[in-house]
């Protein structure tokens, strides 16, 4: 099999512990060349998993195979073939935007004007030219991460490893990276992406994969993982703000207005939101935790109707 | 467990394009790596001025404390104090006290190295890795020669002067240099080991202390019975009595070989934990 037509990762049986503790726990998954998430709570296995993916760690048990080629035997050729962006900026904080991607292409074995050549695109592409001359080190978080992104990218590599990329940003310099990784995903670069981010996994992944305790306990596109848990509901809440019960709708404004009619006579001095199912009740509803206690309600496209 | 598609299952493929063919690169061999590392270690030196001036200055302050203060009183021979003597006593002591200075930065920049997550990016890629440690080294080594050679210069211009011939003089910066790429590469393994750049620092304190303990600024003869057989029988004394030897035109005798083999021996015990650790540690 060549590295060309091969999954683009496929693993089977995968053990790795540290101590006594099991990380990852008989874990199986293929991925086809796109755009995956990987999701799951601190703990859960995602870096550790990354790591081996990537040469970083041997794996206790198990055969994992990447673009085709076994990660410890053929070490060298998948290193030219993958770029990992861990979950801090791995750049160089004393060199400069331009410097330190000239020096990731040199140790790719890039000729010094090949590298160059490249460095400058990528700093224009991803509107980095102001951090050209700048030491990385006095940049924003959000324009090292991006730098640290494009200094991966100098290889041009077939799949990118993204463990954790927005951990720490701003809302705003989040958006900005999503684009980018977009950008990247539709000239056809493959990504394996972790993420604690529910609304980062539904905005850039084709397929998620829901990690929990080393092992894939669901896999989908967002919409399967989502239908997983029902359809979307009216809310119905009391003036505290409890819950009171859900009432299936089918979300047309005729079904709507009939189900409001009927809930305000019912139950007068109430007030409703229309819940569409997310990400995070899915985890719930696997798991049993939550992904990120703060991050409830971020998808959720609410509507306010007083109602009675 | 709920799973939507079979286990197995290699999917459909989505919108993307297929893998394309792409070459790709080879990756940097051991020399280019080196290079491009000692480069960016180098530069990581010069955009420190404090650290260098630090380097540089403390070693020519202490020569000239030690020269002006001390060397009056001093004596090494038991005759008269002369501090143009004394300078001369102590010049090869204060060049690898300065080494050693110089050296601990090594510490520190390889830990910050090991604690970011740059060192995880580099071991991902085709070039050997361990070219991160040799760069560190060989700008350690261009620093550390850099303060001797002020170091020297301003003994000269205090007064050092000698009959050494060249090769003597060259033998004499030989075990300087020996000990700078010891003592640098014992700091970068201790850089590998401890939890945090300060930690770095602070575990390579005590070798900075090794040439006060030694024959490098007062005979042994001079020191209390218990202190003298520590400071006859540790790596300092043959070194700098190898190298004031070689330093004033005398020959080192045996203390060379004692030197050289010290050295060979902390090396080949510090490259062996270097070579064991390295590969096995990814971002702390």
């Amino acid at each position: 099999m060549t590295t060309t037509d091969a999954p683009l990762i496929e693993i089977r049986g995968l053990r790795k512990s540290y101590r006594e503790h099991t990380v990852l726990d008989g874990l199986d998954l293929t991925l086809p060349p796109g755009v995956h998430a990987l999701l799951g709570p601190n703990g859960a296995g995602k870096s550790t998993l990354i790591k081996i993916l990537s040469t970083l760690l041997p794996a206790d048990a198990g055969t994992v195979s990447v673009l085709g080629l076994d990660p410890r035997r053929d070490r060298r050729r998948l290193q030219g073939l993958i770029t990992l962006t861990g979950q801090f900026a791995a750049v160089d904080g004393k060199l400069s935007g331009m410097e330190n991607l000239v020096m990731i292409g040199q140790l790719f074995g890039l000729p010094a004007a090949t590298a160059r050549r490249r460095a400058l695109d990528l700093l224009e592409r991803f509107d980095l030219l102001a951090a050209k001359d700048r030491r990385a080190a006095t940049l924003s978080g959000g324009m090292r991460r991006k730098l640290d992104i494009a200094a991966g990218l100098i290889s041009r590599p077939r799949l990118v490893y993204l463990d954790e990329p927005t951990t720490g940003l701003d809302t705003r310099s989040r958006q900005v990276l999503w684009n980018e990784i977009g950008e990247l995903a539709e000239n056809g670069t493959s990504i394996l992406l972790t993420t604690q981010y529910l609304e980062e996994a539904d905005a850039l992944a084709d397929q998620i994969r829901v990690l929990h305790e080393g092992r894939i306990v669901a896999g989908g596109t967002a919409t399967e993982l989502k239908a997983l848990v029902g359809g979307t509901v009216i809310r119905v809440h009391d003036q505290d703000g409890s819950v009171l019960e859900d009432v299936p709708t089918t979300g047309t404004t005729a079904d709507l207005a009939r189900q409001l009619a009927e809930i305000s006579a019912r139950r007068p001095h109430t007030t409703a939101t229309l819940h569409r199912p997310t990400l995070d009740d899915v985890f719930l509803h696997l798991t049993g935790t939550r992904a990120r206690s703060d991050e409830q309600s971020t998808l959720e496209h609410t509507l306010a109707a007083p109602v009675g | 467990m709920t799973l939507i598609e079979t286990a197995g299952d290699p999917g459909t493929a989505p919108h993307h394009p297929s893998p394309d063919h792409r070459p790709a690169p080879a990756g940097a061999g051991a020399l280019t790596g080196l290079r491009v590392l000692s480069w960016r270690s180098l530069r990581h030196s010069f955009r420190d001025p404090e650290s260098v001036l630090m380097a540089v200055l403390l070693p020519v302050m202490m020569m000239l404390i030690f020269v002006f203060v001390l060397g009056g009183a001093v004596t090494t021979d038991g005759g008269a104090p002369s501090r143009a003597e004394y300078l001369s006593y102590v010049l090869p002591a204060i060049a690898l006290t300065a080494a050693g200075f110089g050296a601990s930065f090594t510490a520190v920049v390889v830990s910050n190295d090991m604690t970011t997550g740059l060192i995880d990016r580099l071991r991902t890629m085709p070039f050997p890795a361990v070219t991160l440690l040799l760069g560190h080294t060989v700008a350690s080594m261009v620093r550390n020669l850099l303060a001797t050679v002020v170091v020297v210069l301003v003994a000269l211009a205090v007064g050092f002067r000698t009959e050494a011939s060249a090769m003597q003089l060259l033998g004499s910066l030989g075990l300087i240099a020996l000990w700078i790429l010891v003592i640098t590469v014992v700091f970068a393994t201790l850089g590998m080991l401890a939890g945090s750049a300060e930690a770095a620092s602070g575990y390579g304190f005590i070798l900075l202390f090794l040439p006060y303990l030694s024959s490098g600024f007062a005979p042994v003869e001079s020191m209390p019975s218990w202190l003298q057989a520590f400071a006859a029988h540790q790596p300092m004394t043959p070194l700098i009595d190898a190298s004031r030897a070689l330093l004033t035109g005398s020959a080192p005798g045996q203390d060379a070989v004692v030197a050289v083999l010290w050295c060979a021996g902390f090396l080949v015990l510090a490259v062996g934990v270097a070579a064991y650790v390295f590969p096995r540690r990814t971002s702390r």
